[in-house]
């Protein structure tokens, strides 16, 4: 299972700044190995959020997303203590999911 | 080249022998269910928007890109897309030199604000573009050239 | 320089309509401060807190015991005073060599395998979070890397001579690159390390995510870059002289403001 993600979410008024940092290579399938080979690709294809359970955000990336990929957003109505969750899925069908409390 | 990537647009037997040659990319081979490959795998603004089964873009000064102007390396650029206008159903981010276009699509939802930052690659100076396809079908954006330099052997 | 006499020529066209007219240099402090904010580096930072907490090698124990020079499992400000004098080991040592010796006595690790594994790989990894969460426990302090012992006094001058040590197909020495001030390659500024070249500078910037190989590196791995780059053969990993041009930078840097872990082009 691939590395824990870092989330940070922050109250701003009535909404909630939202960074994330994902730990994955992110790989194009346009690189090649020493011998010549390509790299397969290998990247998150699929990213959610959810608020309490709740998904407010969905996106689909492509390889051209940089490694160790950043997101940020802004989710309405959250408050201190809410539950945050961000879930991703990789183009060899491998998931992560990792949850933040709001503060 | 372009040879070889018209008859894998007809024929996918050929693409899936080329693919175990390793002399493609096998980008276009999702895992996940409803992801639109067509929409990544785009070279060009008419192809992509074909692909998402929309509009012409039209620049919009409601939208927003944002971005260094320079970026000191192409692997990490930091970029925004975001607007104030209501009814947006997605945002997209799209570097035109890149092999494709489209590095990531955001769906809208009621309960986050159209805005969204990540970081992409970009392999050469670029204008880079955010795009919000709206509920009423318009689609609008807003473009910012990125230079990417080389730097040097130090840091 | 032509390229980048148009690069800031056409940087310079381009945002005419500003108000201020921006420089390349300008350009880049902003792109660098746009990702200084959310630095990849705090992935390593997780794993090494992990790291140093968790049962591991042929011991099965954790790396809370190990001495980084102010006790044993006080990491709080060892960074900063880092290379020193260890009675223990009875020589001076880096960050890397440290984590070698507590990794061996405490874990039962092969710290010479480690020393041979490649940068990226296997328990290099593991240092690589652990030298990263360690220098996070001294972000913002000041570097004051030791001078009492004779051997630390020594060790400066051996760094001294080795930072002038011109050799290799280029004759090459680290002041080539790092010995004035206000020099650079193309658009990267090379710090002047004969002296404090400035908070979060030069020694001050080490370990740091590179953005340009999405990896995060020690300063055993910088140096190893180095004599890479002067076209050198490559130092031993934690070697003597490794240890030696760390004392030589760090204790010119004195009362620099330690950013580690940075981020690097």
């Amino acid at each position: 299972m691939a590395d824990p993600m870092r989330i940070r979410a922050q109250v701003a008024g009535d909404k909630a700044t939202v960074r994330v940092l994902m730990a994955h290579e992110m790989e194009t399938g346009f690189r090649k190995d020493a011998t010549g080979k390509i790299i397969p690709p290998w990247f998150i294809q699929e990213v959610s959020a959810q608020l309490n359970g709740k998904t407010v955000m969905t996106a689909q990336w492509g390889p051209s997303v940089a490694k160790n990929p950043f997101l940020q957003f802004s989710v309405k109505g959250a408050k201190a203590g809410d539950k945050v969750t961000i879930a991703w899925t990789d183009n060899k069908g491998d998931k992560r999911s990792d949850e933040a409390t709001v503060s | 080249m372009t040879t070889r990537r018209q008859m894998i647009a007809n024929s996918a037997k050929l693409a899936a022998m080329l693919t175990t040659l390793g002399l493609i990319p096998e980008a276009s081979r999702a895992e996940v269910a409803g992801y639109n490959t067509a929409a990544f795998d785009a070279k060009t603004m008419p192809d992509l928007m074909k692909a998402l089964g929309s509009a012409t873009p039209v620049e919009s000064k409601d939208v927003t890109i944002t971005g260094p102007d320079i970026a000191e390396n192409g692997a990490v650029v930091p970029i925004g897309a975001s607007t104030a206008l209501a009814g947006v159903k997605r945002m997209l981010l799209l570097v035109e030199k890149n092999p494709s276009m489209l590095s990531a699509m955001f769906d809208v939802t009621d309960a986050v604000d159209s805005s969204f930052s990540t970081r992409v690659k970009m392999g050469q100076s670029s204008n880079v573009y955010a795009v919000a396809l709206m509920a009423d079908s318009k689609v609008l954006y807003a473009v910012k050239e990125i230079k990417v330099t080389l730097g040097g052997c130090g840091g | 320089m032509r390229p980048l006499c148009t690069l800031i020529l056409v940087a310079l066209a381009s945002s005419a309509s500003l108000a201020q007219q921006k420089t390349a240099a300008d350009a880049i402090a902003e792109y660098r401060a746009m990702l200084a904010d959310d630095n990849p580096a705090e992935l390593s930072i997780a794993k090494g807190e992990d790291l140093w907490k968790k049962k591991r090698g042929p011991k099965n124990v954790s790396l809370e015991q190990c001495n980084l020079g102010k006790g044993p499992g006080v990491v709080k400000g060892a960074f900063v005073e880092l290379p020193r004098w260890f009675g223990d080991t009875a020589r001076v040592q880096d960050l890397e060599s440290r984590l070698l010796t507590c990794m061996e006595t405490l874990q039962g690790f092969d710290s010479k395998a480690i020393a041979n594994t490649p940068f990226g790989q296997g328990e290099q990894l593991s240092i690589e979070g652990l030298v990263a969460w360690i220098s996070s426990e001294s972000k913002g302090m000041h570097f004051n890397v030791p001078q009492q012992h004779a051997q630390e006094k020594l060790n400066y001058e051996l760094g001294k001579r080795a930072f002038y040590y011109r050799a290799g197909p280029y004759d090459f020495s680290c002041a080539s690159c790092h010995g004035q001030p206000g020099k650079r390659i193309r658009l990267q500024d090379l710090p002047e390390l004969t002296k404090n070249p400035g908070d979060g500078v030069g020694f001050a910037a080490w370990p740091a995510y590179r953005v340009s190989s999405g990896e995060l590196w020690g300063m055993q791995r910088r140096l190893n870059d180095c004599y890479r780059q002067q076209r050198f053969p490559y130092p031993g990993y934690a070697s003597d002289v490794t240890i030696a041009l760390s004392v030589y930078m760090g204790v010119n840097a004195k009362g620099a403001e330690s950013v580690a872990p940075a981020l690097k082009r």
